[in-house]
């Protein structure tokens, strides 16, 4: 390969799309190195506390897109305090000084400031992409930054953020110039929308092809917004409510229908029952439905709408579907790829789903790859016909809304239930294990988990050893996170240097102690380990009390950027 | 979820049943609710299997509210909640009222009566009639009219025959109709 000159090679980098493939690349010489280093434009850092952005900078000259991902991925269920971290405007300020042709900003669970989205705007002429998925710290303000000052911005997406709102005037700040819009969800914001400027930048969009509104955008403003954007491929309704009868419904129904090109629909955020007969000419065309925002629905109304949705690939949906209505979708939706069953009454833990919904849509759904259930109740008969059925499954979690709960026929654990599933898919690369288990079924993941990426346990497992099997079987694991599970020092210290393989470990109120963190800490200065001491629970002593002190919330992940300095107060790093 | 069979043993309904104690009060197995740091004892190799076993079932059964549980993100967890504050504050529960040959309907706020008895107090006072009295076998006896409601299939059902509960998230308007007519209704399912 060293005949060819640099431009060829390059060129044929151009063909090696995936992440994955172009850090192989990059490792295979120098050259190689060099010349995909500065011809790579979309880069992805799984954790920002891996490597600090001046060094991506330098690597990646040509940068143009980049994903970053913050808080470990439990922060989203609220075991992580505020003010853990993950504030991506150091990002922004170092590309901005070292002059990065920034055109995407991609991110995931982090804190992001008014001040950064200022100065995200002003810094980067060519600036087209921002999607904020689960971030926090900004409000409406950020966004009107954004609005006024990225000229050429095509895409704007947030994803369930929590913002907060100043009011609707941030809409009003596209300039009225601004023609390149692509896609705008702001579907998770709560405040009112300024309608009229709402109306007009649709009519000035004729790109428009993803729009997701919320809860402010009342039934006829959606009308007079299809009316202008029939070319749509994805909607997200805000609010639904109506009386059928009226004027409004009507024009509606007709504007819909002039919508041939939606594949996509979600949101509903407000509905009354009743009413959503007027989507069903749309239905046939979908690939994704998303009404798991939707409590309003009843679930008749849900099975009359997705009888009619025979190309669906894709469908996140609440359990007040029940078992019945997943039959219907087995019987209905013999596409479909991914399922998303979310519980409508979380707080008072009792989901509307058992197992043989989940044994139904495995009948029915032969190219299922990826699922997300909660459900009241599992067998281990039912997963094993489930893994039967459904040998291709990728990623699948699986949440029994009281966590420790056996076998719901035999009253067993349910290793072999999970144990099917690993044994049956083989390229599973995410799993979420619940109910009661025991050391057994880790044994099975460390035997037949091959591909798994990333395992997330809860209440589960007898001893050090069901964590050891998983550390020693699963050569690919790169994301392991632990709660209320009794894994010890042993456990955590049988093989530290997997962890240099992995992105990090999280465990929570297991059995280790501080002196096992600190043994570890010392002998892999690649890692940071980082203790989260809430509420003072701990004292930093040295000597043998370590090893009386559990560590209540451990993080830990290899870096090359040494140890953080903007950790707070209450997070150690050791 | 009607599909299932209630096993008893299994469901452990008290852990999640909501109370006004705290989590873990009146309970006698166990730690109580949310999830301290109090360690486990670390089962040794000698340990008896069904000991831990027991040990851990007890430490986790009363569990009435984990931090964390079930896995769902705060936003939607939070979005789910605002719903049903607002739901159940802002509007009430208004059906309209219809009475055979009566001019014009009534509204009335179900959530306002805690029970049947209440609500046909409230109904027999506003339409002026008296309903009888109810059995299960026999629908209202000794009188002219008779409370019906439509349900959400759009059924006419009546009145009295499901649990309140079950009533209150189904009813979509009530009737009162006149007896003659009813007399065909006897128990709605």
């Amino acid at each position: 390969m060293n005949y060819f000159p640099d431009e060829v090679l390059e060129h044929i980098f151009d063909f090696v799309g995936s992440h994955k493939d172009r850090n192989s690349v990059s490792q295979v010489c120098k050259l190689w190195y060099r010349i995909e280093s500065y011809s790579r434009q979309k880069v992805f850092v799984g954790n920002c506390y891996a490597i600090g952005p001046e060094r991506v900078a330098e690597r990646f000259s040509g940068l143009k897109s980049i994903t970053l991902k913050g808080k470990p991925h439990f922060a989203d269920f609220n075991l992580v305090p505020p003010d853990w971290g993950g504030f991506v405007y150091p990002w922004i300020e170092a590309f901005a000084r070292s002059r990065v042709g920034l055109e995407e900003l991609r991110l995931k669970r982090m804190v992001v400031s008014d001040e950064s989205l200022e100065l995200l705007s002003r810094s980067f002429p060519n600036f087209k992409s921002l999607v904020l998925v689960s971030c926090e710290g900004f409000t409406t303000d950020g966004l009107a930054a954004v609005a006024a000052y990225c000229r050429q911005l095509k895409e704007l997406d947030l994803q369930e953020n929590d913002v907060e709102d100043h009011r609707g005037h941030w809409l009003s700040c596209f300039p009225e110039s601004s023609t390149s819009l692509v896609s705008l969800n702001f579907a998770c914001l709560k405040g009112d929308i300024n309608l009229p400027a709402l109306e007009r930048l649709v009519a000035r969009s004729p790109n428009l092809k993803s729009l997701r509104l919320s809860r402010a955008v009342p039934l006829d403003v959606l009308q007079r917004i299809l009316i202008r954007a029939p070319q749509l491929l994805d909607l997200g309704v805000g609010s639904y409510l109506h009386d059928p009868d009226s004027e409004n419904y009507n024009k509606l129904v007709t504007a819909i229908q002039k919508c041939k090109s939606v594949r996509s629909l979600s949101g509903f955020l407000d509905v009354a029952p009743h009413c959503l007969s007027a989507f069903h000419i749309i239905c046939p065309n979908l690939t994704s439905l998303n009404l798991s925002y939707a409590p309003g629905i009843y679930d008749n109304e849900l099975i009359k709408l997705l009888r009619h949705c025979h190309k669906l690939q894709r469908l996140w949906i609440l359990d007040c579907i029940g078992d019945k209505g997943l039959e219907v979708v087995a019987s209905t939706c013999k596409d479909l790829e991914e399922l998303r069953v979310f519980p409508s009454d979380p707080y008072v833990g009792q989901a509307a789903v058992t197992e043989e919904g989940l044994v139904a849509i495995s009948r029915g759904c032969q190219k299922l790859n990826s699922i997300l259930y909660f459900c009241q109740q599992m067998t281990n008969a039912a997963l094993i016909t489930v893994a039967k059925n459904c040998p291709n499954f990728v990623r699948f979690r699986l949440c029994i809304l009281d966590p420790t709960k056996p076998d719901a026929v035999t009253q067993q654990p349910l290793d072999e239930g999970f144990g099917a599933i690993v044994q049956a898919c083989k390229d599973l690369k995410r799993l979420s294990l619940s109910g009661l288990l025991t050391d057994q079924v880790f044994l099975y993941i460390g035997m037949y988990a091959e591909q798994l990426e990333m395992l997330s346990i809860a209440f589960a497992g007898d001893s050090d050893k069901g964590m050891q099997y998983v550390l020693k079987g699963c050569k690919k694991l790169r994301k392991l996170e632990i709660r209320d599970s009794p894994f010890g020092n042993a456990a955590l210290l049988m093989d530290v240097a997997k962890y240099e393989t992995m992105r990090s470990l999280w465990m929570s109120s297991c059995e280790v102690t501080l002196g096992g963190c600190k043994a570890l800490a010392k002998r892999m200065p690649g890692l940071n380990v980082e203790i989260i001491n809430e509420n003072d629970q701990m004292e930093f002593v040295g000597g043998c009390d370590d090893d009386r002190q559990k560590v209540e919330k451990m993080y830990l992940y290899r870096t090359l950027a040494g140890q953080r300095r903007d950790a707070p107060e209450f997070v150690w790093t050791l | 979820m009607e599909g299932g069979v209630a096993y008893e043993q299994g469901l452990n309904l008290k852990a999640t049943e909501l109370t006004l104690g705290l989590p873990g009060t009146g309970e006698t197995e166990g730690q109580g609710g949310v999830r301290n740091n109090n360690k486990r004892p670390m089962p040794t190799s000698e340990t008896n299997e069904e000991e831990s076993q027991a040990l851990k079932a007890a430490d986790r059964g009363s569990r009435a509210q984990i931090v964390g549980w079930p896995p769902i993100r705060s936003y939607r967890k939070n979005s789910l909640q605002e719903k049903k504050d607002s739901e159940g504050e802002a509007s009430g529960m208004y059906v309209k009222v219809s009475m055979d040959g009566a001019p014009y309907l009534r509204k009335i706020d179900l959530k306002v009566y805690r029970g049947y008895p209440e609500l046909l107090k409230a109904l027999e006072a506003m339409f002026k009639f008296a309903a009888g009295v109810y059995s299960e076998r026999e629908g209202y006896k000794g009188s002219e009219y008779v409370p019906t409601y439509e349900d959400k299939d759009g059924d006419w059902m009546l009145v009295g025959d499901v649990p309140w509960d079950m009533f209150m998230s189904s009813c979509k308007r009530l009737r009162i109709m006149k007896g003659s007519e009813a007399r065909g209704l006897g128990c709605g399912v």
